[in-house]
């Protein structure tokens, strides 16, 4: 197998604060390859966003330590200086964030903002530069180009601006695009337009995407793969058909039931996750998830399980103590409509060997 | 925008109209000195005061004498004469600005230059020793009174008494125009430039710190980071650039109130300017010199709050009139 684009190896992320020690990404693996798409799911401080900060060395910025390797293209992110770091964002890897409208500068024109990284990157005239902002305006979509390129952000509409800061990241043409919650902010039928925006321009790119969302469904049309973060770390990772035909993790059924579903009759509830996400200072002890987790046994609250190949499928990685055979039993009756409290009457917990 | 500045335009004037009259009302309601006994001299007889009133005009009512001295304001930028010094107020003024003006100028880019700069270097190195010191130091620069730190100043540094006197530092009553002496109005005013800074400069660079500290922290911040900007253009073009508005609405109120006269530090120095005249006009209960004066600085301030509100629509282009 040819070496992946991207290549992120027990990447952790810490931040001291007067509280004691946040551990934001706690040892994540995870691979890109070239042209390929990943997901990144979890809630609110799953560690999802600051895992890809730090891949960007953004996280310098606020004195966070990261260890690991992040291998981008040959090179150890981690150990190149500012000005070498710098040079590889917006050029190499390029990211747009969750809200258009406080992501982009309020007082400078959007062309502007534009031009301005092509010039971070390339030694052009400021025309040359003005020119490709427009250029790259036309190609996501904004009508009139070299007139809106000289409005002002605000001045543009929420899903305009969002497509602005697609444009904004395509312009150098980079390797890799991270998308940070690219449509959370936006009406539901703008979200679509920018999935699809993404899509076909990744196409024409060729460029790796890594999909950062809260949303299963978002990155449900987008993605090759997905990786499910909960307390800063992996604890399922497969492809994305695996993920929706055969999802391992109690977490990840948690995520799946949470969303609306056309297959299911239309009385069926959602089902949202009790409990709340675990504090990353004290994480909760053995099985991370194991305070939210219908299906604990008392064994879970003292192992801490690896994130490992589901057997029989090695592509499909799961950090979860119960055995394969007790998981594809839930899941079957979670599936039909079961409640979690039906599914564990029903399923003998099994736990692995350990 | 030009509708707007006409709008604002008119309002100055009912303002300064206002404030002619609360200016008159006060000197009338609670008389501190009779300016008529005051220009009799030692031994006045009632006779002669009561001719004064008249030739002063002090002997009509309130209202007329308000009425009269609007009108020649207005038509004819006449401010009357001053009691004790018979000449028109408006000479007594326009020779008493320029000090005024070169000691506001001077100073305003003394605390520019250090208070952004150390505001900006505190920011960047947020928490750092730099940071501390600084803040601390700035504490203390504005809790010092004027007076006392232009005491010290001339303590620490006059060429005749000072413990240490520098031969670039010009005393306390030394100023003399730069047409005359460009060098020793510079040495005059080296010192009160500084002490009148002093104050001013530690707020502004507490003001723009915490603007600073707070726009790094926008989410703009982290896009100009992320497209690969370097450093330098993220904390100035991205950074600075909007943290100076808090900076620009201080300066155009601060440089307002300084040319309507620093009276503090032009008596520590001994400086002619409007401050002083101001107040030995109080002093000599010099009714004309103190409407003008009052008018002056009201004028001045409504007119920098006008031109603040003006830039700021250059500064902001979501700013609209």
């Amino acid at each position: 197998m040819a070496q992946p684009l991207l290549e992120v190896r027990d990447l952790r992320v810490q931040f001291d604060t007067d509280d004691g020690v946040v551990r934001a990404v706690d040892g994540v693996n995870y691979s890109v390859g070239r042209g390929q798409s990943l997901g990144i799911v979890g809630e609110s401080g799953s560690g999802k966003s600051v895992s890809s900060l730090a891949v960007m060395g953004l996280t310098r910025f606020q004195g966070a330590r990261v260890t690991g390797e992040v291998i981008f293209d040959g090179r150890d992110l981690l150990t190149l200086s500012d000005e070498e770091l710098r040079r590889v964002r917006g050029k190499e890897i390029a990211m747009i964030f969750q809200d258009p409208l406080s992501s982009l500068h309020p007082f400078y024109r959007v062309g502007h903002q534009l031009a301005e990284a092509v010039r971070a990157h390339n030694d052009v005239s400021k025309g040359k530069a003005k020119e490709r902002a427009v250029e790259l305006l036309g190609m996501v979509g904004i009508p009139q180009p070299q007139r809106r390129a000289d409005a002002y952000p605000h001045e543009f509409s929420g899903g305009m601006r969002q497509r602005a800061m697609i444009a904004m990241a395509l312009i150098n043409d980079p390797k890799l695009l991270i998308a940070d919650e690219p449509t959370t902010a936006l009406d539901v039928t703008v979200q679509a337009q920018i999935l699809d925006l993404i899509e076909r321009l990744q196409k024409e790119t060729d460029a790796a995407v890594i999909m950062i969302t809260h949303d299963l469904g978002v990155v449900a049309e987008v993605t090759d793969e997905i990786a499910v973060m909960y307390a800063g770390r992996i604890i399922e990772r497969a492809t994305t058909d695996a993920i929706f035909d055969a999802p391992q993790h109690p977490y990840t059924w948690g995520l799946l039931r949470s969303i609306p579903r056309l297959d299911l009759p239309r009385d069926v509830e959602l089902v949202p996750i009790e409990g709340r996400p675990p504090s990353l200072i004290n994480r909760p002890s053995g099985c991370a998830f194991h305070p939210r987790c219908p299906f604990v046994r008392d064994a879970h609250k003292k192992i801490d399980p690896d994130l490992v190949a589901v057997e029989g499928d090695p592509g499909h990685l799961v950090a979860c103590l119960l055995t394969v055979e007790t998981r594809r039993q839930l899941w079957e009756k979670l599936r039909a409509g079961a409640d979690p409290a039906e599914a564990r009457e029903a399923v003998p917990l099994l736990s692995k060997e350990a | 925008m030009g509708a707007y500045i006409g709008r604002r335009l008119v309002g100055a004037f009912v303002l300064l109209l206002v404030v002619s009259a609360l200016t008159f009302l006060f000197f009338n309601v609670l008389p501190s000195t009779d300016p008529a006994a005051l220009r009799a001299g030692r031994q006045p007889t009632p006779e002669l005061i009561a001719q004064i009133r008249e030739d002063l005009g002090l002997d009509r009512p309130i209202i007329v004498q308000f009425g009269d001295y609007m009108l020649q304001v207005f038509t004819h930028f006449d401010f009357g004469r001053s009691y004790q010094q018979d000449q028109p107020v408006i000479n007594l003024i326009t020779a008493r600005l320029p000090a005024t003006v070169y000691l506001a100028v001077g100073a305003v880019i003394i605390w520019l230059t250090i208070g952004l700069s150390v505001g900006i270097l505190a920011a960047v190195r947020h928490r750092s020793l730099f940071d501390r010191l600084s803040i601390g130091l700035s504490l203390v620069a504005i809790s010092a009174p004027v007076y006392w730190l232009g005491l010290v100043a001339l303590y620490l540094f006059a060429p005749n008494f000072g413990l240490i006197p520098l031969p670039f530092v010009g005393g306390q009553g030394s100023y003399a125009p730069p047409g005359q002496d460009l060098g020793g109005f510079v040495k005059a005013m080296i010192l009160p430039w500084f002490v009148l800074a002093a104050s001013f400069a530690a707020v502004y660079a507490r003001v723009l710190r915490g603007s600073l500290l707070e726009v790094i922290n926008e989410d703009y911040i982290r896009t100009a980071r992320a497209k690969g900007l370097r450093e330098r253009t993220v904390i100035f073009r991205h950074g600075v650039r909007s943290a100076i508005t808090p900076v620009v609405t201080l300066l155009g109120l601060d440089l307002g109130i300084l040319l309507g006269g620093a009276i503090l530090t032009e008596t520590v120095f001994n400086i002619p300017g409007l401050g002083r005249l101001a107040f030995s006009a109080i002093a000599r209960g010099d009714l004309p010199i103190i409407q003008g004066t009052v008018l002056f600085g009201a004028f001045f301030i409504v007119l920098f709050n006008l031109i603040v509100d003006v830039v700021y629509a250059f500064l902001d282009p979501r700013v609209r009139y």
